[in-house]
């Protein structure tokens, strides 16, 4: 690692720390008042979101692919965790690993049916990728209506309420720190240049179908973890919450921060999970209000707000203090 | 060097290639010429695996090819250019070139300033995104990115495809500049008389047969290829 990695790295865990503490600090200080538990699951909502729209923008912006059912995914991790977290508690862990031990499950089994699903799928290509995908999510859903142990039909409810704004941050920045890594790593290379021309990679020896299984699989992986982090968030929940609206509005989310930016992702889940909420003012109106900035950002910005330009909280630093340098000269 | 037995491939119901047979050795430059859709292309594509044969045999430095995974040929030397300038747009140059020592990055810096030497414009650009270089810009760049993989044998499809004249010819002395140092190359062409005119051996290829084979100088005279392909 160089030494200019070292310190954005560094520069951008400082970032971290200091957004946390500030939510943490606003929170403590009851600046919101009453209705202080509301802001903060609004923040635990963008944080499992965030998790799932970058995870989506790995197979959709870094492989090129369409995929409509993420919520697929999504849900395995969801019930998968929520269930495993049943069968642990009061079996002596702590509530944080207890946490920790059903995330992980949840994402395994998400990742393990990434492969699954990726073996066969991702021999296609393009619309009928994205119709497989789809039709996948739609037949997890239907299994999880008829299993005894998904509740039927019914919701499942009395999850443990495990997913604190704490806990859902920091695991939100694991899971983007190692997506980022993974995209800017060979293996993150070699996907792009599949994206970029497939024929021209395999004539480069890269073994195409590989990858992209391996892709699908880390996105399925992470979208496990959201899913996971969701059901212990809401405690209770029912398949058709993960249904092609689901998945329809994490690649929208998608989309809006733009393809192939992982930290448009961040702020395109983020701004989307706050703005139906922002605008509950508008009651009826809201959904209204909703489509139309969706509408409005797709005009002006097509490629999504930040496109596939990375925002990085070293290049802004360099820039103000070049130009703090340059001031000192003129004056 | 390479030899190709009775190769037979379909797409469906049509039957693309009606058992083509041919050889190239150790340092030369042959080209399989034809019009379109006689099969030239599939012949290529299928030698590197991107099409599965029906019958048929594909050795290439003792190696069977029809066993070997598409993407563990170049780790057998033989290199595919493929038609239409298949470069990675939005990736600079110089990435471009990384990716074509993929599968062996030994020496990747020496090699990488071989292909500068021997593409001054490339150098110039290596910072730019290919998708912005011009056509023939772009062919050098497929050809550099296949000299990355230090091959001992090229494949080309259609090199001179939407070039000017004058870069089809500079892209014809690349090959012969090419083959000079010891690479075997199997060119695929449209533009006959070029590529004759720099191939040691030819091969006429119609509706997935091979119909005239021969020296490229006496293809260059026979009354047949004249007439169908030299427009003559």
């Amino acid at each position: 690692m160089t030494k200019q990695r070292k310190i954005a790295y560094l520069l951008n865990a400082v970032g971290v720390v200091v957004i946390f503490a500030l939510l943490m600090a606003l929170f403590a200080a009851g600046v919101f008042g009453t209705s202080t538990t509301y802001i903060q699951g609004i923040c635990t909502t963008a944080c499992y979101t965030v998790i799932m729209v970058a995870s989506l923008n790995l197979v959709v912006g870094f492989m090129g692919e369409f995929s409509l059912g993420h919520a697929g995914f999504v849900s395995v991790g969801a019930y998968v965790s929520a269930i495993v977290s049943g069968a642990l508690a009061g079996k002596g862990l702590s509530d944080l690993g207890l946490f920790l031990v059903a995330i992980l499950a949840g994402g395994l089994a998400a990742g393990i049916m990434g492969v699954l699903v990726g073996i066969p799928a991702l021999r296609l290509r393009g619309d009928y990728l994205a119709i497989v995908t789809m039709a996948f999510a739609e037949i997890i859903r239907v299994c999880f209506c008829n299993f005894s142990i998904t509740g039927g039909g019914k919701t499942l409810s009395g999850i443990l309420k495990l997913s604190t704004f704490p806990r859902a941050f920091w695991v939100m920045v694991v899971c983007v720190t190692f997506m980022y890594m993974f995209v800017r790593s060979k293996f993150g290379r070699t996907v792009q240049a599949i994206r970029e021309d497939y024929i021209a990679a395999s004539a480069a020896g890269i073994n195409v179908t590989f990858y992209k299984v391996l892709t699908f699989a880390v996105s399925s992986f992470f979208a496990g973890i959201g899913g996971a982090i969701y059901a212990h968030y809401m405690t209770a929940m029912i398949p058709t919450n993960f249904n092609f609206n689901y998945s329809a509005e994490l690649l929208s989310e998608v989309i809006i921060g733009g393809t192939g930016s992982l930290t448009g992702s961040i702020i395109g889940a983020v701004f989307l999970s706050a703005l139906p909420e922002a605008m509950r003012q508008f009651a009826t109106y809201r959904m209204l209000c909703y489509s139309v900035v969706l509408v409005l950002v797709m005009l002006f910005r097509p490629g999504g707000i930040f496109g596939r330009w990375e925002f990085s909280l070293t290049r802004v630093l360099g820039r103000l203090t070049h130009r703090r340098e340059t001031a000192k000269k003129g004056a | 060097m390479l030899t190709v037995q009775d190769l037979h491939v379909n797409y469906g119901a049509v039957h693309a290639l009606n058992g083509v047979s041919l050889t190239v050795k150790d340092g030369e430059i042959v080209s399989l010429i034809g019009a379109n859709g006689a099969g030239k292309t599939t012949t290529l594509r299928t030698i590197t695996g991107l099409e599965k044969a029906a019958s048929g045999s594909i050795t290439f430095d003792g190696v069977d090819l029809r066993k070997t995974e598409p993407s563990k040929i170049i780790t057998h030397k033989l290199a595919h250019v493929p038609e239409g300038r298949h470069i990675f747009p939005t990736m600079t140059v110089e990435e471009n070139l990384e990716m074509g020592a993929y599968t062996d990055p030994t020496d990747q810096e020496k090699t990488m300033e071989e292909v500068y030497q021997r593409f001054p414009r490339l150098r110039e650009r290596r910072r730019q995104l290919a998708g912005t270089l011009s056509g023939g810009e772009q062919q050098m760049l497929a050809v550099g990115r296949a000299l990355m993989s230090k091959p001992k044998m090229i494949l080309m499809d259609e090199p001179s495809m939407g070039l000017s004249p004058l870069l089809v010819k500079e892209i014809f002395d690349i090959i012969r500049e090419v083959n000079a140092q010891g690479i075997t190359i199997l060119l695929v062409e449209q533009n006959a008389r070029m590529a004759l005119s720099i191939s040691h051996r030819a091969y006429v290829l119609e509706t997935g047969t091979i119909t005239i084979q021969g020296d490229a100088k006496d293809l260059l005279n026979d009354p047949r290829v004249k007439k169908a392909y030299l427009g003559q």
